[in-house]
């Protein structure tokens, strides 16, 4: 009697196919968005959730903007900048524009929130957005000095990015518990109404300035948090729901034909790799602190096998330490094919022709993990998976490291390879290769401001950790978005649903 | 009397202590709740900092204590990952849980205990069997399933309740069924086996001699005394559905204190998981507390034990 759920799924779609109901959508103008887990705290800089990031961009403004189309930065709350020197940045603010609640923007809530943000007694969360910020200052009413804590080529990204501006005087008044049911911003959304965590509804902002960013075309987002897919999935053919993303593939397979609605598959910054040990934390008789072993690990992995029997969509094979679509991510380095005799001959000039044992660590994606363990397994390596919480593996990696993880990293959505290559190869807690000479090359390029120089750096250091087979970087994820049959809206390799984008056919 | 309550008040204290220690234990144990408060893109040095100033790096015996005192209080602190109180996010979610847990258990006595009645009333029939088949489907199809099953039929194709939500009391209807159903089964079968010992007791042989009517003789004389374990039974049951009601209010996406207790345990939010342990035990022994009272109540021979 027990089904699982997806054949209890396939069991029971013919009967969706009789659904005739809608309530909400294009006759009253309002787009339902279902979210599938609480959204901790609605202010970008106490939340790390993709679904902060959703609502920082819809009702809030950065100083910057980058054009998903162009990948140029353009000025948002900000008209226009100047390095003064390598950590002093200067930018002159725009006039006229307003906060949700009638505050005048200026100077003054530039520096407030930046410098709130930066003090670790007020407790923000989301300490990567504003981590390399030392202070902001006044210049005049319009104009603001950023002062970094290093050389930091990466601010205008972050700029452009999770960095938003409150309203000084209404901040200071209600601080982040008032803000967390009452949020003021600029952006071309002002929030109606928040239940934390369950309930948002977003109304279009008559008034907005629309510099970088375009007015809202929907008059109402309505948001609301549904946890499990197949009620996702039975909201949507009520016509309750009408966009949902990070729809499992079966799922989406299932929902794509049926009535009039649409299912788009799209890249995601996020990329998966296996890290091997090569600094040998994990003990020094390791095999992955010989080069050729990593190497015949590397040739094991069937990629592309494994990207087209078990990933759908619009997944790639990636060959960089890093998402292709990141600035600094250069792809012309070593490659290596799926070449399992090649993968033995190495393993048997290492000294293990009759393979070895090893631990094999992952949290995620149990199927590829078991995938590769079998490839392993075909040149004579038994790789034992331990299958931990995100958590758990983490500490173990920072603590004592682990001969094979198979982990994965989306950068916080920043289009910058100081967001993942330096983060994983500059001597920090999950630093495998601990690799000096590699370390000083990322430190070099992440502290310099000239963009050549940095690519060339960059080059240089990914082109080191291809060499050394370091990691073995896997593939990137897609996502995949259903939405109503009315909805016209374009999916953006960032994963980031620009509610003031999506708009009625 | 007295000496017998204040017992059972030292004892429920002694077992919630148990359990919230205990609890905090395996909190600890399940991961660094450093890396979890953090968020998954934290870079090390981020991690660094919020173990530091959520003062994880003491120890745990002096970080239990901290928490236990300020509990005792009355103060559960704030939610690591909610950045709110705890205690006003419990005041908020807890009767949505409760409001099922009710509506769910109301549903199953309602259901159950007549069906029970009437299989031991004619046993081996077709109502027995009817009954039993019953109580066999609902032990053997997951919640999930069936709360799916119910939304696609009642909602997507009839259209008569939401799919999810209690932005309508309509709302209600289909988790308290799904909830409700689940502890059906084990209500049933300790309603047919306790009628069925009673009925072939002395003094029901005795009344049904008075000329007493068939109906009367079942549901007043012989119900009062096979009811005392389902009492039992049911006051369990209520516990388990305060803090076990996740499945039901994930699916129907009802933001309860049983999805909030799941939240906590996968972001490792200390305070909150810590302050609703304490008070799901709490409801457990406040439930088999007054699942005595009203045993003893029902059978004078209980008063003195």
């Amino acid at each position: 009697m027990k089904l699982t759920k997806t054949a209890a799924a396939a069991a029971l779609l013919p009967a969706f196919l009789f659904a005739t109901n809608a309530w909400a959508g294009k006759s009253d103008d309002t787009v339902s968005i279902a979210f599938a887990k609480e959204l901790e705290h609605v202010d970008p800089y106490f939340n790390t959730a993709r679904e902060g990031i959703l609502l920082g961009n819809a009702a809030w403004d950065g100083l910057l903007y980058r054009d998903p189309a162009t990948g140029e930065y353009v000025g948002n709350l900000a008209t226009s900048w100047t390095w003064v020197d390598s950590t002093t940045l200067d930018l002159t603010l725009r006039e006229g524009v307003k906060f949700h609640n009638g505050e005048a923007f200026d100077a003054d809530d530039v520096v407030y929130t930046l410098n709130f943000t930066v003090d670790p007694k007020n407790g923000a969360k989301n300490k990567v957005a504003t981590g390399w910020i030392k202070r902001a200052e006044k210049i005049d009413q319009f104009k603001v000095r950023i002062i970094t804590n290093g050389p930091f080529p990466a601010a205008l990204e972050y700029l452009a990015g999770p960095v938003i501006i409150h309203p000084d005087e209404y901040y200071k008044a209600v601080g982040p518990a008032g803000v967390a049911t009452k949020p003021v911003g600029t952006g071309p959304y002002k929030f109606e109404t928040v239940e934390p965590g369950k309930h948002f509804v977003l109304k279009r902002n008559e008034d907005y300035f629309a510099a970088a960013k375009p007015k809202a075309k929907v008059g109402t987002i309505d948001i609301r948090t549904i946890p499990d897919i197949n009620t996702q999935m039975a909201e949507l053919f009520n016509g309750t729901i009408d966009l949902v993303w990070q729809v499992p593939s079966d799922q989406a397979d299932k929902m794509t034909g049926r009535g009039s609605f649409q299912v788009i598959n799209a890249p995601t910054m996020r990329v998966g790799y296996l890290s091997l040990d090569a600094a040998g934390r994990s003990g020094d008789k390791n095999p992955m602190t010989n080069v050729k072993v990593r190497q015949a690990i590397y040739h094991a992995i069937n990629r592309d096998g494994i990207v087209e029997a078990l990933m759908k969509g619009t997944t790639e094979v990636i060959d960089s330490a890093c998402s292709p679509s990141q600035f600094g991510c250069d792809t012309a380095i070593t490659t290596y094919a799926y070449d399992p005799a090649k993968a033995k001959a190495l393993l048997t000039e290492a000294g293990y022709s009759d393979g070895f044992e090893i631990e094999f660590y992952a949290y995620r994606d149990r199927p590829l993990a078991e995938a590769m363990i079998g490839m392993l397994a075909e040149i004579g390596i038994k790789a034992n998976l331990n299958y931990m919480q995100y958590a758990a593996l983490r500490e173990k990696r920072i603590k004592d490291g682990a001969p094979i993880s198979f982990m994965t990293w989306g950068s916080n959505s920043i289009a910058d390879v100081s967001a993942i290559t330096s983060e994983f190869f500059t001597m920090g807690g999950e630093d495998d290769a601990r690799d000096k000479s590699l370390s000083d090359l990322l430190e070099k390029a992440d502290s310099s401001i000239d963009s050549a120089e940095r690519k060339t750096l960059y080059a240089q250091a990914l082109s080191v950790i291809a060499d050394k087979a370091y990691w073995v970087p896997l593939w990137n994820y897609s996502t995949n978005y259903v939405m109503s049959g009315d909805i016209s809206f374009t999916p953006t390799p960032d994963e980031l649903v620009r509610f003031y984008e999506i708009g009625w056919k | 009397m007295l000496k017998f309550v204040l017992t059972k008040i030292g004892m429920a204290a002694l077992v919630a202590l148990t359990v919230s220690f205990i609890s905090f234990i395996l909190l600890f144990m399940a991961g660094d709740p450093a890396i979890a408060i953090a968020g998954e893109g934290a870079s090390g040095k981020v991690i660094a900092a919020v173990r530091s100033q959520y003062g994880f790096d003491r120890p745990l015996l002096v970080q239990y204590f901290d928490w236990l005192i300020r509990a005792l209080s009355g103060d559960f602190g704030m939610s690591f990952y909610f950045k709110t109180p705890v205690s006003g996010m419990i005041a908020e979610r807890l009767p949505v849980t409760m409001t099922i847990g009710f509506l769910g258990m109301s549903f199953a006595l309602l259901l159950a205990i007549p069906m029970g009645v009437l299989a031991a009333a004619f046993p081996n029939t077709l109502i027995d069997r009817l009954a039993l088949g019953i109580a066999v489907v609902g032990q053997a199809i997951p919640s999930f399933w069936f709360g799916l099953v119910l939304i696609v039929v009642f909602s997507v194709n009839l259209g008569w309740v939401p799919a999810s939500g209690t932005r309508q009391w309509t709302g209600y209807i289909l988790p308290m069924i799904v909830l409700g159903y689940y502890a059906t089964p084990a209500i049933m079968r300790l309603t047919r086996a306790g009628m069925l010992e009673v009925l072939s007791a002395d003094y029901i042989r005795t009344a049904r001699a008075k000329g007493i009517k068939p109906r009367r003789v079942l549901f007043k004389h012989a119900l009062r005394n096979a009811i005392i374990p389902v009492v039992s039974l049911a006051a369990v049951q209520l516990g388990f559905m305060f803090g076990g009601s996740v499945v039901v209010e994930t699916i129907f996406a009802l933001h309860g204190a049983g999805y909030l207790a799941w939240e906590s345990i996968s972001r490792n939010d200390l305070p909150t998981m810590q302050a609703l342990i304490l008070i799901f035990a709490m409801f457990y022994i406040a439930f088999t507390f007054l699942a005595d009272v009203l045993n003893a109540w029902l059978d004078p021979r209980l008063r003195t034990a």
